[in-house]
């Protein structure tokens, strides 16, 4: 299933958890310090109305006076849960790609918004940083350092897996009763 | 051996720790890949990490973005001085940073400042012993944050866990944390873990057990039932392949143990991810390794 930019509304409220979807479009990097910075009031140095947030700190080098991405797998989002929702809402983001999922808050700003949480695949960083095929800019890169700058990639097919949609959805949450349920059962048959 | 000869070996051990997965980690995950159910999340993420596997060497460029901490084991003859060996680690470290083998991975705590080349106080880890022979061993591995912030650490009697001093204890201790690091530790996992120590050696001899190869078998019967036992019911939990459900939870589970004192009671979990990088090889005097402690 392809997601191409622009990313509109009615994009993403069509897509449901368990969907495989490809995105191609511009996407910012943001991970700790840039969702620190943004929700204490730091100005966004990019617009990022429609846009998608991936929460990657890259390997990314200067070679022959070009920016070239070395690694771009996925960072852990919840750490991003106190910042997120308040982001969604108040920059109109369509999309949040990370891997492990993210909590109540951002699940309730995604349906409000109408925003998805994409699950990239954790440690997948030379299978995602093929689908960089242009570094379009890096901003806050002498403040935060390399991986915690927001670098601008232009993807092509990029994977990922809906596990949080703009309905109230979360196969993180489904998992979580799952593996309970499974985890008091085991207990007591040890 | 001239210091260039030694940090050239150095460099290679941390390019192939980076960029390549041992045969061992890459037959588990290709099993789990076949019993996962087609067309499902589970099987598509697998299928995924495989491509990247085979990307990644053929790139010779990180497995993961998140090379991690880097934790260097070093067994030193008596022609090598631990000072000369750490010079020719750090450089290797800062000049495999500069390629791109390593992400810059060092920040000071008090400041938020990266270093830049992943050296600073206390990185790159150290440990240090003498060789057996006359070879240096040195070992690697890459632990990426992710799977490092799921570790834990339980002290038992554990009310929460209902976890008593004994193994049943320390098993309903291994099953939550497998059970806690469900999505964020980019599973299938492996577990290191050591039963007994005090709150730093047990963490550290976790982390130790690691270096083993996964197909193994504990020496200690009892704790090789328990390995079994933990391999078979962890991934009972469901919790599959990044957490989006599935069979392929965990793909080892590796337990040493060390004395205690009797007032306290340590259960130390590492948590590794998929991408379980760790290498070593044996260098002669000569300059030449001869051998490399995993096959690639």
């Amino acid at each position: 299933m392809l997601l191409e930019a622009p990313f509109t509304e009615e994009k993403i409220r069509v897509l449901k958890v368990g969907d495989m979807v490809e995105i191609t479009g511009v996407v910012f990097t943001g991970r700790d310090a840039v969702h620190k910075y943004l929700h204490d009031g730091g100005k966004p140095p990019v617009d990022l109305t429609d846009g998608i947030i991936y929460h990657c700190g890259p390997v990314v080098v200067q070679e022959g006076g070009k920016w070239v991405v070395k690694a771009a797998g996925p960072t852990t989002s919840i750490r991003e849960e106190p910042y997120q929702g308040d982001l969604i809402r108040k920059y109109r983001l369509r999309g949040v790609i990370g891997k492990g999922g993210m909590g109540a808050k951002t699940l309730a700003a995604c349906r409000e918004s109408g925003a998805v949480y994409l699950h990239a695949i954790g440690g997948a960083a030379q299978v995602l940083a093929d689908t960089v095929t242009a570094v379009e800019g890096v901003h806050l890169m002498e403040k935060f350092g390399s991986p915690e700058a927001i670098w601008v990639f232009r993807v092509l097919k990029f994977p990922a897996v809906v596990t949080m949609d703009a309905h109230g959805n979360s196969l993180h949450a489904k998992v979580l009763a799952e593996s309970e349920a499974a985890l008091q059962r085991i207990r007591q048959g040890g | 051996m001239e210091s260039r000869t030694l940090q050239k070996n150095l460099l290679e051990l941390i390019r192939r720790t980076s960029a390549e997965l041992p045969a061992d980690v890459v037959r588990a995950i290709e099993k789990g890949w076949r019993k996962e159910a087609p067309g499902s999340n589970a099987q598509y993420a697998l299928k995924v990490v495989l491509d990247n596997i085979k990307l990644a060497k053929a790139k010779s460029l990180p497995i993961c973005q998140d090379t991690g901490t880097i934790i260097c084991y070093a067994e030193l003859p008596s022609w090598l001085p631990q000072a000369t060996f750490t010079r020719a680690f750090d450089a290797a470290v800062a000049k495999a940073t500069a390629i791109g083998y390593l992400r810059q991975n060092s920040v000071d705590s008090l400041t938020g400042k990266n270093s830049g080349n992943n050296l600073g106080p206390g990185s790159p880890v150290y440990h240090f012993a003498p060789a057996k022979g006359r070879g240096l061993t040195a070992r690697l591995i890459l632990k990426g944050g992710g799977c490092e912030n799921v570790g834990i650490q339980y002290s038992l009697p554990d009310g929460r866990v209902g976890a008593g001093r004994d193994l049943a204890g320390v098993r309903l201790c291994l099953l939550d944390a497998v059970h806690q690091a469900q999505g964020k530790g980019c599973g299938p996992g492996v577990l290191g873990v050591c039963i007994g120590g005090d709150r730093g050696s047990g963490y550290v001899a976790s982390k130790e057990e690691l270096f083993r190869a996964l197909d193994d078998r504990n020496a200690d019967p009892r704790l090789a039932k328990l390995e079994q036992q933990i391999m078979k019911e962890a991934n009972e939990l469901g919790i599959g392949p990044m957490g989006f459900g599935g069979a392929t939870t965990l793909i080892g589970c590796k337990i040493a143990h060390r004395n205690r004192l009797p007032a306290s009671f340590f259960v130390s979990v590492s948590y590794m991810c998929w991408a379980y990088r760790r290498n070593g090889f044996v260098l002669g005097e000569s300059g030449r390794i001869s051998r490399w402690l995993y096959d690639s």
